[in-house]
């Protein structure tokens, strides 16, 4: 009846019942707040079930956040354990649970973390930015969300009820087939990667549609601001490259539930032909994660330059030029797999050209700062930190691209250092220096400079210390994913120093917390208007805070950087269109509802209980008829309540 | 209708037809994937039957006419909706059902065939990847006979709304899609499985 | 109505074309194979060439993709899609015939001895 299901599932040893109880604790408190100051309805109806994509925006983050933290936690663990290893042979954590960590740790940081805050960011960015109201597909937004957080559910539901993977974050087989990971930890990876995959895919098509149906009258591609172009980019990655991933998580699924043999290393299967085709999404997906990134420096630099973008037709350029090479590379992450000279020559070399457009765009950047009058707020901060790390990952990267050296440096913590200097330095400080300089747009005041300033150079210095010596015990010949050296090694100074630097990382991050309580905790004198910075783009026209409906009228564009220009003098104003009542989509439960059909699907299939997953997959199928029946969907907005609205929002006639 | 409902018919009408599309563009990618690994994985025949042993050309040939047919059906079908003929639309949406039946039928006869002479997804990865992308194909064709079904109910209870108008074309763009990527099955999979060496 | 009949002739034109010669194409290509006409990799080409003409024919007599007017997002959007296959399909292809070339130099049965050898001895 219950499949597989039974209590032997529950955690067994300290560190994982700590943590259940943890997360447990504090799912508790908030709920237990919720119930005390009387939110439960607040919660359902201004935020649960709104399909104003300003609201989802923040939802994405607030959970891409609490998954920051428990990736954090994980990254401790690991680094304690290879730092404490070898005074004693032994460290905190069993071998294992080290598999585990390591395997979620990855997992959490790029499915949870940067995919959410990415979609948080184009929820909260791309409409207010392309002049519209919605997204193009409201309901479909709504889905996504709640798909992700399904998969986010099930992520953590693994560590109270059976085990995670232990086959890192992309489960090669033969490892991640049925006979060597018999257990229930695959296939929580498979499906929670799965259903998240699916909200991803879904929301590739959205956002795209949304750009090139739903612009301004006026914006024509060319006076697009570069973030858009790069979320474009983006995108076009997302919609063409999480397809492969489906496919991929499918057949391995099959392979460990019905028995075929995709993957098996007998019956005619290939475990190489995984390894190939996750590779084939897993490299579009990391500049999925990066080029977004690229658009927020785009966006910052100008603006803390007071210098309109060096280059804009060669950023352009050089954004679709990454976006197309992306897909001809992947193989340099399996270099050593055997495919011989020829077909490594190929992918060794298209590696090394997808450098050459990034590279004029850090040039760009830093000719946009010349002659300009820059000022370092705390996003400018993490720009110059981007650009000093970026680039030494970016050299890393031209290192491994050489197939020679890479047989050399392949699997050594030498490639773990690379991928977290372009993580951490490239996704991680742009969606810091994102937040940071989005942050008054949304909330009406600034976040606390001198805290803000204190964390970002704890993050700098941390991730040196961090990595750093990583580069060199790959070069020593310091393999990755091993819970620990031995002590004759002499290696111990350097993963320790390793330890010292996520220690800073993590104070760095405590000092953002602090960050945000202060500045919510001052934010009457923390106060900015609704152009804090001196804005050149769309989204800094609207008022603090923004209208639900964004926009009340769309007056056409006609120049790049519109904003920009309707604040020079002497500017002539577009005439706007008459006022007229505007449409919002109303709201709807039918999101939360097939999330959470999704995620007992997921759950029921990796315990076996088909009857369960049978249930719900009709029921999902019923929810989605029901869903495309709706016939009531929109609240109009009249005329007088937008002229009530403006007034209220604006202080003044509009 | 107003000029201004007019407008916003027209861009809802465009922005659900693109997005549609894009979606059925990255269905090819999946479809893509499952054709790749199949071409990969077919020598695996891990001592079972070849492809050669296995499919029946003239069966493929007549599922591979029949949705040609239906796919045909379904664009009479469009045309009779936009002269909002109900009779017309209801006899073609018919034909292109009944024609989706049979092949699903086909389909599932030599699946279950296959598989009580013992040759299942079980018995080698290259039975694996047939049963795998041909079946996926199979699924899309169910989910699309499913939403035909709904669609019709819709019709008769509420008439032609620009929604269901909208849908219809949808439909129709999935249905076209169907057939497109079963051209290359029948190729691929079939010919290219009996032909002799 | 003048107008409305006009297009409605064409395009049942349209569907009855596409539909006739996808028929053909199917029937010629089927003809190939089991008439034993062509083999090899000349048969291969030609009935792959023959799958991907009727693409077309179904893209632009089914689909309508030609009555596209601009901006033509289905063109365009199934162009890149198209690249994006070809790139995956064949890299993929070439990657894995060469990687089975130089990894794979076992029979089916002998790998299955190999791995079961290596499973007892407990790997």
């Amino acid at each position: 009846m219950w499949g597989r299901l039974s209590l032997d599932a529950l955690p067994h040893d300290m560190i994982t019942i700590g943590g259940v109880v943890g997360g447990g604790l504090a799912l508790l408190a908030a709920v237990a707040a919720l119930t005390y100051f009387k939110k439960w309805r607040w919660l359902w109806t201004n935020w649960l079930t709104s399909l104003d994509p300003k609201k989802i925006g923040v939802m994405y983050l607030v959970v891409a956040t609490i998954m920051l933290l428990r990736g954090l936690a994980d990254a401790s663990m690991l680094r304690a354990q290879q730092a404490i290893f070898a005074t004693s042979d032994a460290g905190p954590i069993s071998s294992d649970m080290f598999q585990q960590v390591f395997s979620a740790h990855g997992t959490i940081m790029i499915f949870f973390v940067a995919m959410g805050a990415l979609f948080g960011l184009l929820n909260l960015i791309v409409p207010l930015q392309i002049g519209s109201r919605d997204v193009a597909f409201p309901m479909l937004n709504s889905i996504s969300f709640w798909l992700f957080v399904a998969g986010m559910v099930l992520m953590n539901v693994s560590l109270a009820v059976g085990e995670f993977s232990t086959a890192g974050w992309l489960a090669y087989p033969p490892l991640s087939g049925l006979e060597y990971s018999p257990g229930t930890g695959v296939d929580y990876w498979i499906w929670s990667l799965q259903i998240a995959g699916i909200g991803s895919l879904l929301s590739g098509i959205n956002f795209l549609i949304t750009i090139f149906t739903l612009r301004r009258p006026g914006m024509t591609l060319k006076k697009m601001p570069i973030f858009i172009w790069a979320v474009i980019g983006c995108l076009l990655l997302v919609a063409f490259a999480f397809p492969i991933l489906t496919a991929t998580l499918s057949l391995l699924s099959l392979d460990r539930t019905i028995g075929t043999h995709f993957f098996t290393s007998t019956m005619g299967g290939n475990p190489m032909m995984y390894v190939n085709l996750i590779w084939a999404w897993g490299h579009p997906e990391v500049y999925i994660l990066v080029l977004p990134a690229f658009g927020i420096f785009s966006e910052i630099v100008p603006v803390f330059s007071k210098k309109r973008l060096f280059g804009y037709t060669s950023m352009v350029v050089a954004l679709m030029a990454i976006t197309i090479l992306s897909f001809t590379v992947w193989l340099h992450h399996f270099f050593t797999m055997g495919a011989g000279a020829n077909v490594n020559a190929f992918f060794g070399i298209m590696t090394m050209v997808i450098a050459i457009p990034t590279g004029v765009k850090v040039f760009n950047w830093i000719f946009t700062m010349f002659r300009g009058r820059v000022t370092f707020a705390t996003p400018m901060l993490w720009f110059m930190g981007f650009v000093v790390t970026f680039t030494i990952g970016g050299l890393t990267g031209v290192l491994l691209a050489v197939p020679g050296i890479d047989f050399q440096v392949h699997n050594s913590l030498f490639l773990v250092a690379h991928f977290h200097n372009m993580i951490i330095g490239g996704v991680l400080f742009g969606f810091f220096a994102g937040v940071t300089y989005w942050w008054p747009k949304f909330t009406g005041f600034r976040l606390h400079e001198g805290l803000g300033k204190i964390a970002f150079w704890c993050w700098l210095i941390g991730f040196m210390l961090a990595f750093l010596p990583l580069y060199a015990l790959g070069l020593m010949g310091a393999a990755r994913r091993i819970d620990g050296y031995d002590a004759s090694l002499g290696w111990q100074e350097l993963f320790v120093v390793a330890g010292i630097g996520m220690l800073v990382i993590l104070v760095g991050v405590l000092f953002q917390v602090l960050q945000v309580a202060y500045s919510v905790w001052k934010r009457r004198e923390l106060r900015v208007g609704s152009d804090p910075w001196g804005g050149r783009t769309l989204e800094w026209s609207t008022s603090t805070p923004i209208a639900e409906y964004n926009f009340a009228q769309l007056t056409p564009v006609t120049h790049r950087d519109e904003f920009w220009e309707q604040k020079r003098p002497g500017h002539n104003k577009q005439a706007a269109p008459a006022l007229t009542s505007i449409q919002v989509p109303k709201n709807t439960s039918l999101g939360i509802v097939i999330g959470m059909l999704a995620g007992v699907i997921g759950f029921a299939i990796i315990w076996h209980i088909w009857w369960l997953a049978f249930v719900c997959l009709v029921a999902t199928i019923v929810t989605v008829i029901v869903a495309t029946l709706r016939e009531d969907t929109e609240r109009i907005i009249t005329v007088d309540e937008i002229v009530e609205t403006e007034k209220r929002l604006r202080g003044a006639t509009s | 209708m107003s000029t201004l409902a007019l407008r916003d018919l027209k861009l809802l009408n465009f922005k659900t037809n693109s997005g549609f599309w894009l979606y059925l563009m990255t269905d090819c990618i999946l479809f893509a994937s499952l054709f790749a690994t199949y071409i990969v994985l077919h020598g695996g025949t891990a001592g079972g039957p070849t492809s050669r042993d296995i499919f029946e050309l003239p069966m493929a040939l007549t599922e591979t006419i029949i949705l040609l047919t239906s796919s045909f059906t379904c664009g009479l079908a469009l045309l009779a909706l936009r002269q909002e003929n109900l009779k017309q639309l209801v006899v073609w949406l018919g034909v292109t059902y009944v024609l989706g039946i049979a092949f699903l039928t086909i389909e599932l006869t030599e699946f279950s065939s296959l598989i009580q002479a013992g040759h299942g997804w079980q018995q080698s990865a290259f039975l694996s990847a047939f049963f795998t992308l041909v079946g996926t194909h199979g699924l899309h064709i169910f989910i699309g006979l499913l939403w035909l079904f709904t669609m019709v109910i819709v019709l008769f209870k509420r008439g032609f709304t620009p929604k269901l108008k909208r849908q219809l074309g949808l439909f129709a763009l999935f249905w076209h899609f169907l057939d497109l990527v079963w051209i290359f099955i029948f190729t691929v999979v079939y010919l290219m499985g009996v032909m002799p060496s | 109505m003048t107008k409305r009949s006009d297009e409605y002739s064409r395009t049942l034109t349209k569907y009855v074309i596409g539909f006739l010669a996808s028929l053909a194409l199917t029937m010629f290509a089927y003809a190939l194979v089991s008439g034993r006409i062509l083999t090899g990799d000349s048969l291969l080409l030609v009935i792959g060439g023959l799958a991907l003409v009727q693409m077309i024919v179904q893209l632009f007599f089914f689909l309508h993709m030609a009555d596209e007017s601009r901006p033509r997002f289905r063109l365009v959007s199934f162009g890149f899609m198209l690249s994006i296959l070809v790139i995956v399909v064949a890299g993929s292809l070439w990657i894995m015939y060469h990687l089975n070339y130089n990894m794979m130099g076992m029979s089916a049965a002998e790998k299955d001895t190999y791995m079961t050898s290596q499973k007892d001895k407990g790997f």
